[in-house]
């Protein structure tokens, strides 16, 4: 037989061939499928034994979520899956997203659409009110990763032992998220911190102090002793101010 | 340091405020005379307050609340010296006094680790028995991708079910279902019935954040995922829905009614920016009555479009009329 010259026979054979590979696959679907309601059993048990566990345990909740992932599986990628359905772990992280973008959209005019994990914690904490399950820091996170495929530029920042979260389309490189991070110190950068930190050119630091201002992720002090501020509202919260009503400014003033 | 339950006559909380952290405020009965000597001598007051930094005080409240309906200690022996001496019962733990109060903590403590060790075990078992799947899923997939075309459309639809239902990423393609599932298409019929209304109220267009926060806070429970309204959406034209899915070049997704011409809002926007001399997206927001995310893509397609010229500056970005395109 020529290669590119088939006979009939040859034919016959290679259709043979192909059928067989399509009821191999069909085979391993309805393996599947009866595996598929197998294991919707097993969690089932699993669920009625230690439902509670996830929903009042946070520490579980991670453990849980790493075995997850280390087996290839995403419990929160459908609120029609499995995990979801039975184990009530997606209604979890779903409303939560949902209270989390609520913070950040009520918060986003002061500090720019960038808010620390714990300041967002305590936010969130204070919405859900008395009664509701505890949520912990990564619980937060997680529901933050789901949250990146809706689009409207959620991000988590890495600063000094903690996270930023972003939720505005500001367009962040390296550059920027490195002097974030130097500036979680103080809450400020000024040009020569960065020069002396990360050993840039004047034009360099400049720039990217700009660019926070212009995304409004940074307020400009030019009354600083020294050289202009840089601030960083969603750093300073904890370290500098303090959230009061309008009475209580009332009552501040003379 | 402890104080016997039954010293307590009521429980109450005091919520956080500015400065002060919550709290949880425990009045006791008198002190009994053969009180062991504490951190004071004397109190003038009839409560103890704990203080909760961080938190911790919903579950504590609840707890102690139990406790406080329970009563057990009601249940208990009234604590006397001679059983003190007689040391523990076999197959019997008396609990008596502070000592006992311990030990059923102690108990109590080693129960709940019981269940949590049991707990992870269990946990454990499923996650064989969930990799078996993955296994098995990467194992179908292969087989596809060989056989390319001879699987049916039926088997693919199938299949994708399946790995939606595990939570597996699609190993053929990796994107998590992508569209073709049954789930995915109902829901965007689902949608086109629910959003019709508020996309009206809001010019004809809304963000996905938005509508995934409408929609969730509407259905309370079995709520959707982030990726499943993504999903669903993509699917929304080649449903021939009368809402599409559009992505802005900033990656901003957004839910148009079909009948919504954006680039016919753009000509609007120019006369409002124009009317104005300037505008910064915060302003042309708030004339317009949009949200700051979506007046600003629209003047960004205005611009893309050449009606208006931006000037970048820290003071802001300010977008004008372009005088150049019309100005000759």
């Amino acid at each position: 037989m020529e290669p590119g010259n088939l006979t009939p026979e040859s034919k016959l054979l290679t259709a043979k061939y192909k059928e067989r590979g399509t009821v191999l696959a069909e085979d391993q679907l309805a393996q599947m499928s009866k595996q598929l309601d197998m294991f919707k059993t097993n969690l089932e048990e699993f669920a009625s034994k230690h439902k509670q566990e996830i929903r009042k345990n946070p520490e579980f909740r991670v453990q849980f979520q790493d075995m997850c992932a280390t087996i290839g599986v995403d419990p929160l990628a459908s609120g029609k899956g499995f995990w979801s359905e039975m184990l009530g772990v997606g209604d979890f992280y779903y409303e939560l997203g949902v209270q989390i973008i609520e913070v950040c959209l009520a918060l986003k005019h002061r500090n720019g659409g960038l808010i620390t994990l714990e300041e967002l914690h305590q936010q969130v904490l204070k919405g859900r009110g008395k009664f509701a399950q505890d949520v912990s820091q990564d619980d937060l996170i997680r529901a933050i990763k789901k949250l990146k495929a809706l689009g409207t530029g959620f991000g988590i920042i890495p600063v000094g032992g903690t996270y930023l979260i972003q939720s505005v389309p500001a367009e962040l490189n390296m550059d920027h998220t490195v002097v974030l991070q130097l500036a979680e110190k103080n809450g400020y950068v000024t040009v020569s911190d960065v020069k002396a930190s990360l050993k840039w050119e004047t034009e360099r630091a400049r720039q990217v102090l700009e660019h926070l201002l212009k995304e409004g992720l940074a307020w400009l002090d030019l009354q600083a002793p020294g050289e202009a501020h840089y601030w960083l509202p969603a750093l300073f919260t904890d370290l500098y101010s303090q959230e009061i009503t309008a009475e209580e400014a009332r009552e501040a003033l003379p | 340091m402890a104080i016997l339950l039954s010293q307590i006559v009521f429980i109450e909380e005091q919520a956080a405020g500015i400065g002060k952290s919550a709290k949880i405020v425990v009045h006791l009965h008198p002190a009994p005379p053969n009180k062991e000597p504490g951190p004071f001598q004397s109190s003038r007051n009839s409560y103890i307050k704990l203080s909760f930094k961080e938190h911790g005080q919903i579950e504590f409240y609840r707890r102690l609340s139990e406790e406080m309906t329970q009563r057990r200690w009601e249940n208990m022996p009234v604590s006397q010296s001679l059983q003190t001496n007689r040391g523990p019962q076999p197959g019997r733990i008396r609990a008596v006094g502070i000592v006992g109060i311990e030990r059923k903590l102690e108990e109590k403590r080693k129960e709940t680790d019981k269940n949590i060790s049991e707990a992870f075990e269990d946990l454990s078992k499923l996650m064989v028995k969930a990799k078996e799947m993955v296994e098995l899923s990467k194992s179908i997939a292969n087989k596809i991708k060989d056989k390319q075309g001879d699987i049916t459309e039926d088997e693919t639809i199938r299949f994708k079910s399946y790995l939606l239902s595990m939570g597996i990423a699609n190993p053929v393609t990796r994107e998590t279902y992508g569209s073709g599932t049954q789930y995915h298409m109902q829901l965007a019929k689902q949608l086109a019935g629910i959003l019709q209304a508020p996309l009206e109220e809001r010019g004809g267009i809304m963000s996905l954040t938005e509508v995934y926060c409408l929609v969730n806070r509407a259905r309370g429970m079995e709520l959707l995922s982030p990726e499943d309204l993504v999903n669903a959406c993509k699917m929304l034209e080649a449903l021939k829905l009368p809402l599409r899915l559009r992505v802005f070049d900033s990656g901003v997704m957004v839910i148009e009614l079909q009948s919504h011409k954006e680039e016919e809002m753009v000509a609007s926007a120019l006369e409002t920016v124009s009317e104005k001399g300037s505008l910064t997206s915060e302003e042309f927001a708030k004339l317009v009555g949009m949200s700051v995310l979506l007046a600003k893509e629209r003047l960004l397609l205005a611009e893309k479009m050449g009606h208006l010229c931006r000037d970048d500056s820290v003071e802001g970005l300010r977008f004008y009329p372009n005088l150049f395109m019309t100005q000759s």
